[in-house]
């Protein structure tokens, strides 16, 4: 099954909250100056009496965004997920997520894929560390159409949220008539010998790797989390149980990311079998994406090698 | 020039008395919670009382009023200072410092705006208030809102990397709605050795606070921060400046009312022995009945 080329999340990302905008006199953008990177741009020049150039000062972007929270609006921060999460951290966890403020945390750049930026600007904890923030929501899109609806969906979760985007452009996955639930899986292919859980654009990748592995009488069920916080627990253990053997696949971290939600769950409330596939305690480098995929074993091929070497360890 | 409703509020010798009180309430808290800031506190407190008995334009009957000034404790360790402060204004009673640190109490060691009537914005984490206090003002002129944003940062915060991000920033946006306070008492917390432990240099030398803010930009004022009738007239000259944000540097005294805590950087966060909060509660005048008082003068 070939999937269609997607629009790039950034520029979904600056269209949808741009839209969102001409509605919403609540919506304002902060920029920590990469705005002609992250597609913020679209937002100011539809709107630039609400969209604010905080700079190169992340701690202050973050800052910024909670004290306009306090005023009414509802602030969407957009940078790369390295600058956001690490270089910001402090104040998300002292002043956006304690007191719940509404701001959107939008982590652009984000996973394996901005390698041509440079190797600092790759983070794979990213996933980790917002999912141990206290009161905050992370949502991670895998294509398109449900970039465009997250986007929207996060306006209306009361409290801050992280948003995972990646830069480049995928396969669609879903088409108009999907609908995201913020706190939802959605079960993307049905099989009957693995439970794959993926996240992101990973997912993408997972199905791809699934429907190949199909020729070779392995039988994936792929379902899609694209929200790690708060976790659709009940429906990861219902389809863990369906297939009795569990692998996660993500584009970062195996600690602490989707790998380790998973496991969490159902170590606790299921126990099962389980292999975590990802980035397992590295960090990244710069080069073309499609190397990068290959290197770190997310491309189709090696995302097919990885989880038919899953199922036949499991099998012996 | 905006009007203040509060212009004709308590005298001078009144907010002296208020400030005294102040200093009681801190110490008397921080004896009572065995631990906390108490020298920052007393050098910001004079500053304090103006600011919420003749500055600021507040309903401390409804502390989420929309127009509200606004006012952040950027120097958040001094938050008993602030609460101390807060209770003789009315926001909650002046029995209720005696919970400050205490286990499920409104007031914590650092302030926290999800549960503290009167806190515009969560603090203590140095440097983050301040950026807060920025996107406040930010909001308020996208908002076409008229009020004031004060935020007091500590000389020591002033090390912080954010404090000059965002300060960068409000230059950039011409904010004359956001003035910041700095309670410049020359110590932080260990500092600098000078020529012996108990020896700690300032933290500025060479370019000195002022010509820091002055050199980002900012229009920059300097006050006697222990001079009620100098603090007054130069906290309604930076409200009433335009064109671009304000900083007045408040010249302070850590430990400032009780002679044996001025200027000693142990006082930081020490609490007092039995005798000395005697010694202490004595020169402020304090008859120790006054936990029992009320609220605004």
């Amino acid at each position: 099954m070939n999937l269609i080329e997607g629009k790039a999340p950034r520029v979904v990302f600056g269209e949808t909250v741009a839209e969102l905008g001409k509605t919403d006199p609540r919506i304002v953008v902060l920029d920590g100056d990469l705005g002609s990177s992250t597609r913020a741009d679209i937002f100011e020049n539809a709107h630039p009496d609400r969209f604010f150039q905080m700079g190169i000062g992340e701690q202050n972007l973050l800052g910024a965004a909670a004290g306009m929270a306090t005023v009414g609006f509802i602030p969407f921060v957009s940078t790369f997920a390295c600058f956001a999460v690490a270089r910001a951290l402090d104040s998300i966890r002292v002043l956006i997520a304690p007191a719940r403020l509404p701001v959107k945390i939008v982590g652009g750049y984000s996973g394996l894929l901005a390698g041509m930026t440079g190797k600092t600007h790759l983070i794979f904890e990213d996933l980790a560390i917002m999912r141990a923030m206290a009161r905050m929501a992370v949502v991670v899109p895998a294509d398109e159409a449900e970039t465009r609806q997250a986007v929207r969906a996060i306006v209306d979760h009361d409290g801050p949220v992280y948003l995972r985007l990646t830069r480049q452009a995928a396969p669609n996955l879903f088409d108009d008539s999907y609908r995201f639930s913020l706190g939802r899986v959605v079960v993307v292919r049905p099989g009957a010998d693995a439970t794959v859980f993926a996240t992101g654009t990973q997912t993408v990748r997972a199905f791809q790797a699934a429907e190949a592995l199909a020729a070779e009488g392995i039988d994936l069920q792929v379902v899609h989390v694209p929200t790690l916080k708060p976790l659709d627990a009940d429906a990861i253990i219902d389809a863990a149980r369906a297939t009795g053997f569990v692998i996660t696949s993500e584009e970062g971290s195996i600690v602490g990311g989707l790998g380790g939600a998973v496991a969490e769950v159902l170590g606790e409330r299921f126990p099962l079998p389980l292999r975590r596939h990802g980035l397992a305690d590295t960090f990244g480098e710069s080069g073309p994406d499609q190397a990068l995929l290959e290197k770190y074993g997310l491309s189709v091929t090696r995302t097919a090698e990885a989880f038919r070497a899953f199922v036949r360890a499991r099998g012996q | 020039m905006k009007s203040d409703p509060r212009e004709a509020g308590p005298s001078v010798a009144e907010l002296e008395d208020l400030a005294r009180r102040g200093r009681a309430h801190v110490i008397r808290a921080v004896a009572h919670a065995n631990g906390g800031h108490i020298g920052g506190p007393l050098s910001a407190m004079d500053v304090l009382v103006a600011l919420y008995f003749r500055i600021l334009r507040i309903r401390p009957e409804e502390p989420a009023w929309a127009d509200r000034d606004r006012f952040i404790l950027s120097k958040g360790h001094s938050a008993i200072g602030l609460y101390s402060v807060l209770a003789l204004r009315g926001y909650f009673p002046v029995e209720e410092l005696q919970t400050f640190d205490a286990i499920d109490s409104r007031l914590q060691g650092h302030p926290d705006m999800a549960i503290t009537p009167g806190i515009d914005m969560s603090s203590g984490s140095l440097g983050l208030g301040f950026s807060g206090g920025l996107g406040i003002a930010l909001g308020g002129k996208a908002a076409g809102r008229g009020f004031t944003t004060y935020v007091m940062l500590g000389d020591g915060e002033c090390n912080e990397g954010i404090v000059w991000e965002a300060a960068h920033v409000a230059q950039r946006y011409s904010l004359d709605n956001l003035v910041a306070i700095i309670d410049h008492n020359k110590l932080q917390q260990f500092g600098w050795r000078g020529d012996s432990r108990t020896d700690r240099l300032p933290p500025y030398t060479g370019t000195q606070l002022a010509d820091r803010w002055g050199a980002f930009g900012w229009h920059v004022l300097e006050m006697d921060g222990h001079d009620m009738t100098q603090i007054i007239s130069t906290l309604a000259a930076a409200r009433d400046h335009r064109g671009g944000p304000v900083a007045v540097v408040a010249h302070t005294v850590k430990g400032k009312g009780v002679s044996f805590m001025e200027g000693n950087y142990e006082w930081h966060t020490r609490v007092h022995t039995a005798e000395e909060l005697g010694l202490a509660m004595a020169e402020l005048g304090d008859p120790g009945k006054e936990g029992q008082e009320g609220g605004a003068a």
